[in-house]
């Protein structure tokens, strides 16, 4: 691709923020505090970015991921040149449309066509464009009976709609999207995807803020990574998701076991542990019971950084005679270990375990996030699991 | 022309945009809706007919009394409506500005642009009373509209400086509204010029190079009546209007200048 491709330039941008201890400073201060006074007092200053350089090329889907406050929705901001760098340079070709946030300048005492016309002002329509769009708009946000009520009355998921509607109308050559378009009901993001992948087809230039790393690889062609407001990892989207998930499962950052523990402990558990051995994921504890119990049964749940469960078990439906690991006596111990293939993604996962009768009514000992593990393999696809696929294919002839 | 109008097309659509919204938001809820913006001069002006030609009569000599105190103080509150509105218009409109990067005068234009619309209804409100009062309504009251125009440029230029201030420093709105009143009296509205330079034509030179003094007497000689002391009988030179002009002008230039240096920050500040 040649230099006239680069449609944004990003050079060595450094973004500071002064934070006054009082926010609005009143004349007052002025007259009690000596200006050269104040400064040293009030001078504050958090630094938000900190050498940030890159280009992207037309027609590129181009993610920016990083941890909460790491600086990535300045970084959106500086571009939607709703913020101005402190030091360096930004250069932008074409028209740039931001997404910060949907539906900008809404108003709720207006009606859902006049929050149109207003917002559509917003986005840089006349008012001749949104009458000729009105229609499609309407139609697409699935509100043509609404139309005429005041957007106060809407319920989110409509307003949400409306806006969305209206923002995938905007004619731009360079759009920024922040994570916000990934909220909403499953409906919703399946819009919010097709749109993605619409724009993709387009050759529309694309800057991407995301934690969903399944969405960055998925959608980006490129990423960076930023982390304490400088770059950390840049290129390959593949490399710059692990690199990121690889920032959570640090377990200086990783979500620590919280030892969150009930029942009545009957039954105890000890030493849990998860780990991965041979493309297998080991989970082991001990048990020991402190009275005699009738069949115990012993579970986990494996969950992935977001705390969804991705896979449970427990021993009482893994045994074929529903018989489990028997009755315990006092003080008879025994070790349990599940056994199961390593078919996820990589990540942080942390693993619940508990001890219940065999009814599963009373608990005897119950322990979320009782140990963790890392998961790292150099996957090829933006899922949750990857089993192994085999494919096999036959000539049209072929019997 | 072209090119001027592309560059512009942004903020001529947000312009058009905000300015219907406030005015359809402005009256909304109430009964009688648009109706107030012709029914509140035309209460203003029953009360000060009442007041000021029956208990106090302060513009003895002043031939259509009522009406030339009307047109002082409508002119009065455009430029009251204009600057008072204005404080808070950055600031208020913060979430705007923090999720969109869009030319930041567009709010304070749409701002005046509504309170220009009130003051043209007002002006038909003072049209039908000269009517009424038997004054004549001819062509060379258009004579106003560069009058007018001027008022706009200070109002606007004041608005800018005003609203830039209040991103920093939250006291200016106490502060404007302590000046306005003081200003209100230091402008010839309830009375005529003549009160004054009877006693000191110095004081009197001073008062008329205020700005505002200027335009509502320029206003009232022209729509009301040719005894309307104006800034040139004052100091008796034509030319002694272009100085209260130049400073309209000038501040114009100085606070745009200030809000335009400013309003790059305006994102993280207001």
């Amino acid at each position: 691709m040649s230099a006239a491709d680069t449609v944004i330039s990003v050079k060595d941008v450094s973004k500071t923020f002064l934070l006054p201890h009082e926010r609005a400073m009143s004349i007052k201060n002025v007259f009690t505090e000596l200006p050269f006074l104040r400064r040293s007092k009030n001078k504050e200053s958090q630094q938000a970015l900190k050498d940030i350089s890159f280009e992207v090329k037309r027609g590129e889907f181009f993610g920016i991921v990083g941890r909460n406050g790491s600086g990535k929705s300045t970084l959106l901001k500086i571009l939607a040149t709703i913020y101005q760098p402190t030091e360096g340079s930004i250069e932008l070709k074409g028209r740039v449309v931001p997404f910060i946030e949907l539906g900008v300048g809404f108003n709720p005492e207006l009606t859902g066509k006049e929050n149109v016309y207003l917002n559509g002002a917003m986005l840089g329509f006349t008012k001749k464009e949104v009458d000729n769009l009105y229609p499609n708009i309407v139609e697409f946000a699935e509100l043509e009976k609404f139309m005429d009520q005041k957007l106060k009355n809407y319920s989110s998921g409509m307003q949400v709609r409306l806006a969305f509607s209206l923002a995938t109308r905007a004619q731009a050559d360079i759009l920024l999207v922040d994570e916000v378009l990934a909220v909403g009901d499953a409906d919703f993001q399946r819009k919010c995807f097709d749109y993605f992948r619409t724009l993709k087809k387009n050759n529309k230039t694309v800057v991407f803020v995301s934690h969903d790393m399944n969405a960055v690889r998925e959608y980006c062609d490129r990423a960076i990574l930023i982390e304490k407001s400088r770059i950390l990892v840049r290129g390959k989207t593949s490399n710059v998701a692990t690199a990121y998930t690889r920032l959570f499962t640090d377990t200086k950052y990783g979500k620590k076991a919280t030892n969150t523990r009930w029942g009545n402990k009957s039954v105890v558990i000890n030493r849990p542990s998860a780990e991965e051995v041979k493309e297998k994921i080991i989970i082991k504890a001990q048990i020991t019971a402190k009275k005699r119990v009738n069949k115990p049964v012993i579970g986990f749940a494996f969950k992935n950084a977001t705390g969804n469960t991705i896979v449970g078990s427990n021993t009482k439906l893994l045994s074929k005679d529903l018989y489990g690991i028997g009755d315990m006596q006092p003080g008879d111990t025994k070790t349990v270990i599940f056994e199961m293939d390593n078919i996820f993604n990589d990540g942080s996962y942390t693993v619940d375990l508990a001890v219940t009768d065999s009814d599963g009514i009373t608990v005897y000992d119950w322990w979320e996030d009782s140990c963790q593990t890392q998961i790292f393999k150099e996957i090829k696809t933006p899922y949750i699991v990857n089993p192994d696929i085999e494919f096999r294919y036959k000539d049209k002839d072929a019997k | 022309m072209k090119q001027l109008k592309d560059r512009y097309r942004y903020s001529i659509i947000l312009l058009r945009q905000l300015v219907k919204t406030d005015f359809k938001l402005r009256y909304q809820g109430s009964a009688l809706g648009y109706i107030w913006s012709l029914l509140r001069p035309f209460l203003l002006f029953v009360t000060l007919y009442f007041v000021f030609t029956i208990f106090i009569r302060l513009g003895k000599g002043v031939p259509h009394y009522p009406v030339y105190l009307l047109v002082g103080i409508i002119l009065w509150n455009y430029f009251a409506e204009v600057t008072g509105g204005s404080i808070g218009a950055i600031v208020g409109r913060g979430d705007l500005i923090r999720k969109i990067n869009f030319p930041k005068y567009v709010i304070i234009l749409s701002g005046s642009a509504s309170a220009l619309i009130n003051l043209s209804l007002n002006a038909v409100v003072v049209a039908i009373f000269m009517v009424f009062n038997h004054m004549s309504v001819n062509l060379s009251d258009l004579y106003i509209l560069p009058l007018i125009l001027e008022l706009t440029i200070l109002s606007i230029a004041v608005a800018f400086l005003l609203s830039t201030l209040y991103v920093r420093f939250r006291d200016v709105n106490y502060i404007w509204e302590v000046i306005m009143q003081a200003a209100f009296y230091a402008t010839p509205i309830l009375y005529p010029v003549s009160e004054i330079s009877n006693k000191s034509l110095k004081v009197a030179k001073a008062l008329m190079l205020n700005p505002m003094a200027q335009i509502i007497q320029d206003i009232r000689h022209v729509l009301v009546t040719p005894s309307s002391t104006t800034i040139s009988e004052i100091f008796g030179n034509e030319w002694i209007r272009l100085v209260p002009i130049g400073i309209s002008i000038l501040i114009l230039i100085l606070s745009s200048i200030y809000f335009r240096k400013r309003s790059k920050s305006f994102a993280e500040e207001a």
